[in-house]
This record gives C-alpha cells, structure tokens and sequence, in this order.
C-alpha cells in the first residue's frame, strides 16, 4: 500500500500545473471559450507532444504505459483551469473504447492517430428518453448488405463539432432499455445523412444534437462485438467518471482557494469577512468537502482497473455520489461567501459552480450512482 | 381559528380570479408559466391593469389609496395571482418606496409621488448597495452635499436590480460624514434622467442583464426630494428592509414552483417512466412540499398576528431565510429533473425571445440558468447569514 | 500508487486475526456486535493480552517498546481487530499519556511509566477539563502549590473518563496565577490513591456511568511526577490533543458499524419484505458507507505522508469532525432502522449480563441509547465547533 506519487508522475503533476497557469489565466480562457471552435488546436497540438493524449494507453496500443493515475493528475489539474479542449471525450471515452474493443485495424486507423494529436472522438450516446441509463437507447442500426444503416437521435453529444468520427451506440437487436443487443459504430463525422445542431454548453463548452437519417456504414464500422458493446460502454464512462471526479476535485480547490482569498481581502463592518465565524467554519466545511472528494477520487483511480466489473463500478459510484455532495456543497458556498460577486459572469467563482453543477449532471448525479451503488453493496 | 373560508373570502377569491383571467395579457401570463424572462413593459402592462383595479398597492392602508384588504384577502390575492401566472409585482414603488413616503413623506411629497406609484406609471429602482457596502449598508459612501436648494450628488450604487428600465431611484446617500456611520445618512428621491447619472449593466452568471452600477457625477437633487428628515435616513432605510422582507419569502411562487416541478416530473422519462415514479426523487419533491407548507404557516400566523393590531418583529427574517432556501431548492430539483438536457446554453431564446428551436424540452434550457440565478436570494435583501445574525442579536437575545 | 497488499502484510493480518480470535472473549466479542456496554474486565483481560504480545502500545517506537510497524501494519491492526469485535484501546494510557512520557519525561519517568502502560498493569484517565474549562482548556483553575519536593494539589476536574477505573490520572494543572493562561500550567501525574482525591460519578442521558467528577483537596504530588518543566504543560497538552484526534476518526469501528447496521436492515421486517428492500432506507446506508471510505482513504492519505517523513497538520481536525458526524449517523440509522421497538428502555439488557429477554429483536435495546450516547462524539476531544476553528486558524489562515 503506497499512495504517493513516482518522480514521474510528479513531473506529469508540474507539466499539466505549468500548462494551466501559462494558458489558462482566466481571461485567456474567456477568450479561448469565444473563439469557433471553441478549445485552442496549439494547446491540442501541445497535448500531444508533451505526450498526454497517449499517456494511459499500454505500449502495445501505442500508448506510454501509464493508467487512471496519470488521468487523474492531469484531469485534476484541467478542473483547477477550467480547461476546455475535448480530453474526456476524444482520450477517456472515445480513445478509452477503442483500446478496449477495437480491431488491430482500428487502434492502428484510430487510436494512432489520436494520440498523435490528429484526431478527436465524440461519443454518442443519450438520447432524450434514456436519463442515466445506459441501457435505454433506441437509435437504430440496420443490416444494410454488408454494412449497417443508422437512424435517430442523439443529444448533448459534446465535441460533435470538432470530432472526425462519432462513436454511435446504436440498438441492433433486444427491447427498450435492454443492455443485450447494443451495438457501438464508429461513424465518420461528415458522413451523409447525419446532421448536426451545435451549441455551447452551460460551462462554456460545446456539445451538439445528432440526427441520423439512414446514415449507412461498413461492417468494418463496428467497434466491438455486435449486441455485445454495453459492458465496454460501461466500463468507459465508469472511467470516464473517474476522470470527471478528478476534474471536479481541481475545480473545487480552484473555488475553495479563490473563496478564501476573497473573504481574507473584502471587508465589511470594518473587518474582512473571514473574521465572522459562520463563515470561517463555511470555509471549514468546504476545505473538508474537498479533502473527501480527493480521497473518493483517488480510491476511484486506484480500483477502476480492477478486474472484477463490480468493484469498479462501485468505485466510480461511489466516487461519483462524493464528487455530487462535495461539488455542490463547496459551488453554491462559494457564491454565498462572495455576496453579490458570486452570481455576476466577472468573477471565476460562478464558472467553476457552473461546471461543477454540470459534471454532477453528467453520467449520473449524485442520486443515480447512490442508488447504482446501494444496489450493488446490498446484493453483495 | 379557522382554517376554512368565509363566504365572502370565497366570493373574493371568484372575484379575483375572474380579474386576472380578463385582464393579465395571454402573452405575458404565457411567458410566466413557462418561465421566460420579462421586460419592462410586460411588467408594465400588468401593473397597470392591476393600478386601474386599485390593487398594485394592495399592502396599502386605505388613506393612502390602498382597497384595504384583511390578511385573508392579501393571502387569497397573492395566492390567485400566482396560480394565475401573473408576474410577481416589482416590489421597488409599491413596497418599498411607497410606504416610505406615506411613513416618512410630506402631504407635498405623497401627492407628488403616491399616485404613479399606485397606477405603475412610473418605474422605481432602490440605490442602497454600494462596492464597499454591502452587508454593511451604514458604511455607504456615496455623498449629498447641500448646495443653495438643491444637493448635488456624488458616488456610485451598484447591483441595482432593474435600474435600466427604471425612471427614478430612491437613494441612501451620507450627508453628514463625521457623525457616526448610522447617523449621516439620509434618503433621497432621484430622477433618473437627471444629468450626471450614467447606468452600467453587470452581467450575471446565466448571462442575463438584470443588475447595474449607477454612478453619480455632480447630479443635481432638488431639497425637496429630501424624504424624512436629513441625516434621519437610516430609520427609513430599516422600516423599508422590514418590509422587504415580508414579502421576499415568495410563498406562493413557491407553491407555483412546485407544481411545475411536478409537471416536469411528469413530464421527464426515467428507466421507461415517469420521472415522478422514481421513489427517491418523489420524495425530494415531498420533502420540499412540506418546507413550502411549514413556511406558509409560518407567514398566515405572521398575518394573523397583524390582524390582530400586531407589527411583523425581526423574527420576519426567519421567512426570508426559509423561503429564500426553498426558492433554490426548487430550481435545484427542477435542473435535476431535467437531466444532461440542463446542459445546452441558449441565450437566444433564454433573452432575445428568439424563435430558435429548443433543445430537448422546451422548459430545459431555463433549468440552469434559473438555479445558477437563484443563488442570488440567498444574498440580496441582506445575506441569510446577516438574517441570522438579526434574529440571533434581537429576537434570542446573543 | 497503489492499494493492494504485499504478502507479508497479508501474513502479518492473518497473525492478528488468529491473535484475535484466540485472545479475546466470546462474551466481550458479543457485546461489541450487539452494541453493549463493557465492563472494566472486558477492556482489561484484552488490552492485557494484547500487552502481553507487545501489541497494546503499538503507535510507539521500538526503542520505547513499541513493535515498530509501518503505517500499513497500523492501519491492518486496527481494521482487523475492528472486524473481530474487540473493544477499542483505551487510550488514555498508551495513546495519551505514554508518548507524553517518552517525549518530555525524564529517564526516569520513562523506566517507571512506560513498562505499566505498555502492559496495562496500570489503567490512566484524563484530567484536563474542569467546569470551567471545557473548549478553553486554558482557563483551567486546578492549582498546584509546591512546597518542599511536593506539589499540594487543590480542585477540580470533570468528564473524567474512566476514572472510576483509574489507578493513575494525568493532569493539568495551574502553577503560576501571574501568567498568561497558557504559560502558567504544568502536567503532573497523580495516583489516584492519594489521600484526597474523590471521583463522583456523572450518568450520561442513556443511564451508562462512563464519566466522572475528580475532587482535589490538598492531594500532596511528588515533584518528580512532574512531566516536563514547570509551567510548560500546555505544549504536552498541545501535543497530546493532536495525537488524540487521529485516532479519534474511529473509522474501523465505523466501517463494522456499518456492516452490523446492513446485517439489522436486512433482519427488520417491513411491509412483508425488510428493510433492506426499501431503496430510500438502504441508499442512506450506501451515503453512509461512502462517507466511512471517503474518512478513511484520507487517513491513509495521511498515513501515507506520515510514513514518508511528514507529521499530520492541523487538518486531522477535519477527520476528527468527519469521524465523530459519522458515528453519530450510523448510530442513527440504526435506530431508524429499529423502529418502534427502540422505545423500551432495557438496562439490565445493557449494563449486566443479565438473563433478560430482550423486547423485540436482539439489537433492539442499545439502538436508542447509543444514539444519545454517541451524542458525545462531536463534544469531546475538542468539540467540531473548535476543530473548525482550529482548521480556520492554523490552516486556512482565517
Ligand atoms: C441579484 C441581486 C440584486 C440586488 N438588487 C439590489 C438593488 O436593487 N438595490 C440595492 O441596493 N442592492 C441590491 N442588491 C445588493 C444586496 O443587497 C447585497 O448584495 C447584499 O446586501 C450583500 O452585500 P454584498 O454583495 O456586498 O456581500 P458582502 O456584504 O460582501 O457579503 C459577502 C459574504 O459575507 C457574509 N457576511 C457579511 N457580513 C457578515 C457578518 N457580519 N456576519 C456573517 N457573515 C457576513 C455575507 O452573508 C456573504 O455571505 C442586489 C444583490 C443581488 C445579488
Ligand atoms: C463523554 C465525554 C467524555 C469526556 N472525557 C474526558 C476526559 O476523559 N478527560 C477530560 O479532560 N475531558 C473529557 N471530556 C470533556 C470534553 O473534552 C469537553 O466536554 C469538551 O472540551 C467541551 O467542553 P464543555 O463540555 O465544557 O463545553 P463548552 O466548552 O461549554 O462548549 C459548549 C458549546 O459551545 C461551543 N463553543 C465553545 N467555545 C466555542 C468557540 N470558541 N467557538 C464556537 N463554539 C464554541 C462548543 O463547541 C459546544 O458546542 C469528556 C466529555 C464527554 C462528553
Ligand atoms: C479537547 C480539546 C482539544 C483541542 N485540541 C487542540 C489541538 O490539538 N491543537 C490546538 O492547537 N488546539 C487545540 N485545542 C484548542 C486549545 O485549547 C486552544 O484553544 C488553541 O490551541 C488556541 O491556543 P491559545 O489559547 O494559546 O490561542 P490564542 O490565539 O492565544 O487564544 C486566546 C484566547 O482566545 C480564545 N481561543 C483561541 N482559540 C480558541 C479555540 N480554538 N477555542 C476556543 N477558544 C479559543 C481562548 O479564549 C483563548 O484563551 C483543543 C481544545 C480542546 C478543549
């Protein structure tokens, strides 16, 4: 048992720490969130060189060995930037996905080429009826010839606009809300028949809603096994959780530190307002808060390669259910404590509440994976 | 005691329900109930049905124009204006200067300014706040100096609710800057269009424009706008945060909250179901049902206790703190009712009343933006934690 | 990084677990998964053969008769004695006043000291609180005058654990009235057999007698039981509450608080089922369960800095505040889970091992007292109101 950092993930730790403060000040990021696209391609292109897109990924898939820790070290670090370029869905899931599942031809067609920074993934999965269920897809995918033809909805698909290939999980066989019969497919960004509705998120990032009109792909398409792709899907976005609590857990020592800086400096009824206790055990509360977020998301990190699917999704539940409570308790204190300051665009405090609120909303809230993770502690 | 109705409540209740039906405007009533932002003169056109009627000014004594209502008929109009859609009636003339004037005012003044307050002519916006006085309003800065019969006005308020619709401003200014900080205040009626005022919006977290900066260069005030007397300022400034925070518990938007919460629960699929069948999130809308019934209890023994010749005490500001918490925890259910369809921003139609489709639903795109908004009643108003400090300091005695 | 166990940290858990179910009684055993009360010999025939093998003073360094284990070995010692039932160390001796000993004591106070805890021949019990001086300690009044090479010991002390049990009491006594609070105390060890000392016991609100009042009245000390130098005794006490609130987090027992609590949800019935088939009842234990591994993946966390050179901060404090809450929490949920059958007050079923049939299931009786008793938790070892404090001052700079 050993929970502190190698050398090397310390350097990872600075690198990514560097990034944010040389990129990331909270103007250049206003600026960054305006621009087209919405993420910057010189800081993707950095990514790449400084070799964090390939960084979890095993040396077999072309990757550098490392796993959820080094995710964790720079996804905590993004959070405290509020970065806005597409990790999460270009490395975590649609990267994540393809190592899993994919043909040697796909790593070699897809994954390759990710890391090398040259291109990105968008994940398609929700549609309006399905919540947090995985399972409730209804987007369908029929045989066509050789290959498959693809209509439906898909929503909130964040990076559509900027990904080369959708990852589409579609319904080849089994009823509503059945996890037998998914299938996933890779589908080409441009591809004829799929349209696309883009807007900006509330946190300022970009997500769009996919129409599928008889948008035909080849067998080679499919990633995975036909029917078979709901334990990949979940296992990624168990992942992909994990990466989005460390997120979290950096966005909440961003708003922690900026609160604490603003209560030791503005002054009311001739004393800064830090001096009042209720607030300094607010304070309190919120430091604590955050210490329990770090520790679910590091435990998180720690079992979600673990072998046994039950484990692991209890880690990212529970780890989830933390990062709800602690992001919404430390988001809404934050603004309390600002007064008036903390509901205007002008300070960072109400941009890190806004993504802190969103990624509860992500995957689950905080009741979905209680009630994920009740369920399996009580079959145990 | 008596829970049920009179039958001559009942009939005023028909009474005013017919009202609302003819005379709130569809489009406005629509925008209400499906949650959209106003502007001024959906206010207006409302308002000004309602000035007609004689009921803008319903907390009013009669002598000053007010129709007088016991506390059952105040309970029953807010309650049928809410079921009805109205829009809430901006509290700024009616609630808070108003009475101020009629408290505090001369016979030249309330003639001068009750009437358009009454009728919704004219729009007041309150200049208390400044950036150095927040929670600590004595410590406000800004300066009146008298000059022949007129005070000329220097300093800058700021979160000024709405204050760029607004025709006149009702100012807390110093007037005296060596007596104590409570003592060298005084209250002052300013005409917006007044040389020297210039707005500056503050743009809010949902990106919405509904706050200000008003600054003040050298603005000419003429004496007679003087209300109360001069450096006496601070007794209105109390009288008026008094009855401001009556009515900031917002009970029966609330209980109109709430059933839209339901709607959308209803609405809402989760696992092939209603949302509302979800037994944990039922229960989340349980549990706030009943913080919304314990909290209008609390204010009908509140009213009760005025029918009854009693004034509203500090402990008024338990209302506030309660009802400010329930007003975020319905935007908080209704964001999670809504799922991811939460996460889409789109400021045209949330405030250019564009005619972009929504995504998803069409109530989604207002779930975050609403609850990132409604982090703010938490702290206008004075902050809960100063609500707390109050009861703390004058109703237990610490 | 990584969780998982080296072999012969497994092996080293395998030999506490055999020690464990060799060593301690089946009857003490059952009283920790029912929820009862010790008695003295419970606490005693178990730390005594914990003694035995070296094991009961197990944070010490070797050179002081500690067995010298890593972090892991700490953290896998009380997790599995956690597991099997066994009552907690009392700390008072080897986690309180021991590393005092060792750290400030002479060589002398060392030899005499050390051997008695380390085997738990010799039972200690704290004597810091007084009436007055509860979460300011500082204030405390106990005076202690020296005359010739004795100090003549005059006061009182309060919430004295365990002192009905006590041969030796460590306390804090004032030795200078002229200085600052801080700088006038000095740390004295008492036996309790001294000619003067009385100890009256104090109920607590489930009818249990855990805790004491300690009267001094001119008990006349040998200098040489003073540990440290005169008037310094605040930085053994500083020391000693910082070593306190780490263990204090509990969260072992906690983590078989919240299996037994599992085990009684799935026995309770209800609408025909159990309990556990109730989503709303078994997701507050999951909340509860989480919150138990959050608590302690950041004791390892602080574990893990200890074990590379660093010393824990004041932030412990938040495990302590954490660690109490969650007590108090699982405590009631069990008692939720109980019911009804919560109401009926058993002492005989809780203090004696009486023949009694209990009314209602088996866990029933302690449900309800151990709620009011874990009441404690956040009062003791520096209320959570102070830890806040702490954390607001010594690491957040407030
Ligand atoms: C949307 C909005 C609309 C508003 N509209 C108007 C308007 O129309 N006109 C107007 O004049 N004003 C208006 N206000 C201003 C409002 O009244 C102030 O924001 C409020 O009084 C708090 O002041 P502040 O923002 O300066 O916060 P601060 O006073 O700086 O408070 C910051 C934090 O410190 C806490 N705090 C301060 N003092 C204490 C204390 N003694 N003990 C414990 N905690 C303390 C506060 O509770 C808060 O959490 C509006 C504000 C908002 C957000
Ligand atoms: C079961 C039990 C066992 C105990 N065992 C021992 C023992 O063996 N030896 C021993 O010496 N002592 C013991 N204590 C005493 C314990 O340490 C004290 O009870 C504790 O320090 C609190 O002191 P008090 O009870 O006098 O409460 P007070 O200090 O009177 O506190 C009352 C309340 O005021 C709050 N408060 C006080 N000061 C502040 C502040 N500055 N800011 C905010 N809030 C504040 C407290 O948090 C608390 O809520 C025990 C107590 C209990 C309940
Ligand atoms: C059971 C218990 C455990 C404690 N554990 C620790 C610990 O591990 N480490 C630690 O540093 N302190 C601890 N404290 C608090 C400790 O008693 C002192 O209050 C604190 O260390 C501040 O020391 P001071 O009085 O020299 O501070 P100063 O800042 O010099 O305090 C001056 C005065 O301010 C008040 N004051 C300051 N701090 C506090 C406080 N925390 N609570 C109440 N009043 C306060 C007191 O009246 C004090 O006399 C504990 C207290 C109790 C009762």
């Amino acid at each position: 048992m050993d929970l502190s950092l190698s050398d090397e993930q310390k350097q990872l730790q600075e690198a990514a720490e560097r990034f944010v403060r040389d990129k990331y000040a909270f103007d250049a990021r206003r600026k960054i969130a305006a621009t087209e696209r919405g993420w910057l391609p010189e800081n993707w292109a950095q990514f790449a060189e400084l070799g964090w897109l390939g960084m979890a990924f095993s040396e077999e898939d072309g990757g550098y060995g490392g796993g959820p820790i080094e995710t964790m070290i720079v996804m905590e670090q993004f959070g405290k930037g509020l970065v806005l370029e597409p990790f999460l869905p270009t490395v975590v899931l649609g990267g994540g996905m393809i190592a899993r599942a994919g043909s040697a031809a796909q790593k070699e067609a897809l994954l390759a080429p990710m890391i090398e920074g040259k291109k990105q993934f968008a994940f398609a999965w929700l549609e309006r009826q399905s919540r947090y269920n995985l399972a409730d897809v209804s987007l369908k995918a029929t045989k066509e010839g050789t290959g498959w033809s693809l209509s439906g909805h898909k929503g909130v698909v964040y990076n559509a606009a900027s990904a080369d290939e959708i990852i589409v999980l579609a319904r080849t066989g089994g009823s509503a809300r059945e996890p037998k019969g998914l299938t996933l497919f890779v589908v080409d960004a441009k591809a004829k028949g799929l349209s696309r509705r883009d807007y900006p998120t509330q946190d300022a990032l970009r997500a769009s809603e996919l129409t599928f009109d008889k948008v035909s792909v080849g067998a080679d398409a499919v990633l995975g096994k036909v029917d078979e792709a709901f334990p990949v899907v979940e296992e990624a976005v168990d992942r992909a959780i994990v990466a989005l609590c460390a997120e979290a857990t950096g966005c909440m020592d961003a708003i922690n530190a900026g609160t604490l800086e603003y209560i030791k400096t503005r002054k009311q009824f001739g004393v800064p307002i830090g001096k009042f206790q209720v607030l300094q055990h607010r304070m309190v509360d919120c430091f604590t808060n955050a210490q329990e977020a770090r520790s679910m998301t590091l435990m998180a990190s720690l079992k979600i390669d673990d072998k046994d699917p039950t484990v692991r999704a209890k880690a990212a539940s529970g780890a989830k259910v933390q990062i709800g409570k602690s992001g919404k308790f430390c988001g809404q204190s934050a603004v309390q404590m600002h007064g008036g300051m903390g509901v205007t665009d002008e300070m960072a405090v109400s941009h890190y509440f806004k993504r802190l609120t969103m990624i509860d909303l992500m995957f689950g809230n905080q009741q979905h994976h209680l009630t994920r993770y009740s369920n399996l502690a009580m079959a145990a | 005691m008596d829970l049920a109705f009179t039958p001559e409540e009942q009939k005023f209740a028909d009474e005013v329900r017919a009202f609302v039906r003819a005379n709130l405007p569809a489009d406005v009533r629509d925008k209400v109930k499906n949650g959209k932002h106003l502007i001024r003169d959906d206010y207006m056109r409302w308002q000004q049905a309602l000035g007609k009627k004689g009921w803008l000014v319903y907390t009013w004594p009669k002598k000053h124009g007010g129709p007088g209502f016991t506390p059952a008929q105040r309970y029953i109009f807010e309650n049928i204006c809410a079921e009805e859609y109205a829009p809430g009636i901006i509290p700024f003339g009616t609630k808070m200067v108003g009475p101020v004037i009629y408290t505090f005012g001369t016979e030249a003044q309330k003639e001068k300014y009750l009437p358009a307050i009454r009728e919704s002519t004219v729009w007041w916006c309150q200049g208390y706040s400044e950036p150095g006085s927040g929670s600590d309003l004595a410590s406000l800065r800004t300066k009146a100096e008298k000059d022949g019969d007129h005070y000329i006005v220097n300093g800058s308020k700021t979160w000024n609710t709405m204050g760029h619709w607004a025709d006149w401003i009702f100012c807390l200014v110093r007037t005296d800057s060596k007596a104590k900080p409570q003592e060298g205040i005084s209250f002052l009626l300013i005409d917006m269009k007044t040389p020297g005022i210039t707005v500056k919006p503050i743009i809010m977290a949902d990106g919405g424009h509904e706050v200000n900066e008003v600054f003040f260069d050298n603005v000419k005030v003429p004496v007679e706008n003087l209300v109360g007397k001069e450096n006496e300022g601070w007794t209105c400034a109390k009288f008026l945060l008094a009855n401001e925070r009556l009515g900031i518990a917002a009970v029966p938007q609330s209980k109109r909250g709430v059933e839209a919460l339901k709607d959308i629960a209803r609405a809402e699929q989760d696992d092939g179901k209603p949302l509302i069948e979800n037994q944990s999130f039922a229960e989340k809308i349980a549990d706030l049902e009943i913080q919304v019934t314990a909290l209008e209890f609390t204010e009908l023994r509140v009213l009760s206790q005025m029918a009854h010749g009693g004034q509203p005490g500090p402990e008024v500001s338990g209302l506030k703190i309660r009802g400010s918490e329930i007003q975020q925890r319905i935007t908080e259910l209704t964001m999670e009712a809504v799922g991811e369809y939460a996460a889409p921003y789109l400021p045209g139609l949330l405030w250019q009343g564009t005619n972009e489709a929504p995504v998803g639903p069409e109530y989604a795109h207002l779930a975050a933006p609403r609850y990132f908004n409604t982090r703010k009643t938490t702290i206008y108003g004075g902050s809960n934690e100063i609500q707390k400090g109050i009861i703390s300091k004058m109703v237990l005695g610490l | 990084m990584d969780l998982s166990l080296k072999p012969e940290h497994k092996a080293f858990a395998d030999e506490v677990r055999a020690f464990a179910r060799e060593n301690l009684s089946p009857a003490t055993r059952e009283k920790t998964f029912s929820g009862k009360h010790y008695d003295r010999d419970d606490h005693m025939v178990w730390q005594k053969a914990l003694g035995k093998k070296g094991w009961l003073a197990y944070t010490w360094p070797k050179k002081y008769g500690g067995p010298g284990w890593d972090v892991t070995q700490r953290f896998l010692f009380e997790n599995v004695l956690a597991e099997e039932g066994a009552p907690r160390i009392l700390p008072f001796g080897p986690k309180m006043v021991g590393p005092v000993i060792y750290t400030f004591g002479t060589e002398a106070q060392k030899e005499r000291f050390l051997p008695g805890i380390r085997s738990s021949e010799v039972s200690w019990c704290q004597g810091y609180s007084e009436p007055g001086a509860g979460s300011d300690l500082a204030n405390l009044r106990t005076r202690a005058v020296r005359e010739g090479d004795h100090y003549i010991v005059n006061g009182q002390k309060t919430w004295t654990s365990f002192a009905h049990w006590g041969d030796w009491i460590f306390c804090l006594v004032r030795t200078n009235m002229d200085a600052k609070p801080q700088e006038g105390i000095s740390f004295l060890l008492i036996d309790m057999k001294t000619p003067g000392v009385t100890v009256r016991p104090i109920i607590m609100t489930d009818g249990a007698h855990h805790v004491n009042d300690v009267f001094l009245d001119n008990v006349k000390v040998p200098v040489e039981n003073l540990i440290g130098k005169e008037n310094e005794g605040w930085t053994c006490a500083k020391f000693l509450l910082a070593n306190e609130r780490l263990g204090i987090a509990e969260v072992p027992s906690s983590k078989r608080g919240v299996s037994v609590l599992r085990k009684i949800a799935r026995i309770e019935p209800q609408d025909g089922g159990t309990l556990a088939d109730d989503p709303a009842f078994t997701a507050q234990i999951a909340d509860i369960d989480l919150q138990v591994q959050a608590l302690e993946m950041s004791e390892l966390r602080v574990l893990s800095t200890m074990a590379q050179g660093g010393a824990p901060g004041p932030e412990v404090s938040t495990l302590k505040v954490r660690g109490s809450e969650i007590q108090q929490r699982i405590a009631e949920l069990t008692m939720e889970a109980v019911g009804e059958y919560a109401q009926p007050y058993q002492p005989g079923m809780l203090f004696h091992d009486t023949n009694e049939t209990p009314i209602g299931p088996d866990h029933a009786p302690p449900a309800a007292p151990r709620y009011f008793n874990m009441r404690k938790t956040s009062i003791y070892g520096g209320s959570t109101e102070i830890q806040k404090n702490i954390v607001s001052k010594m690491v957040l700079g407030l």
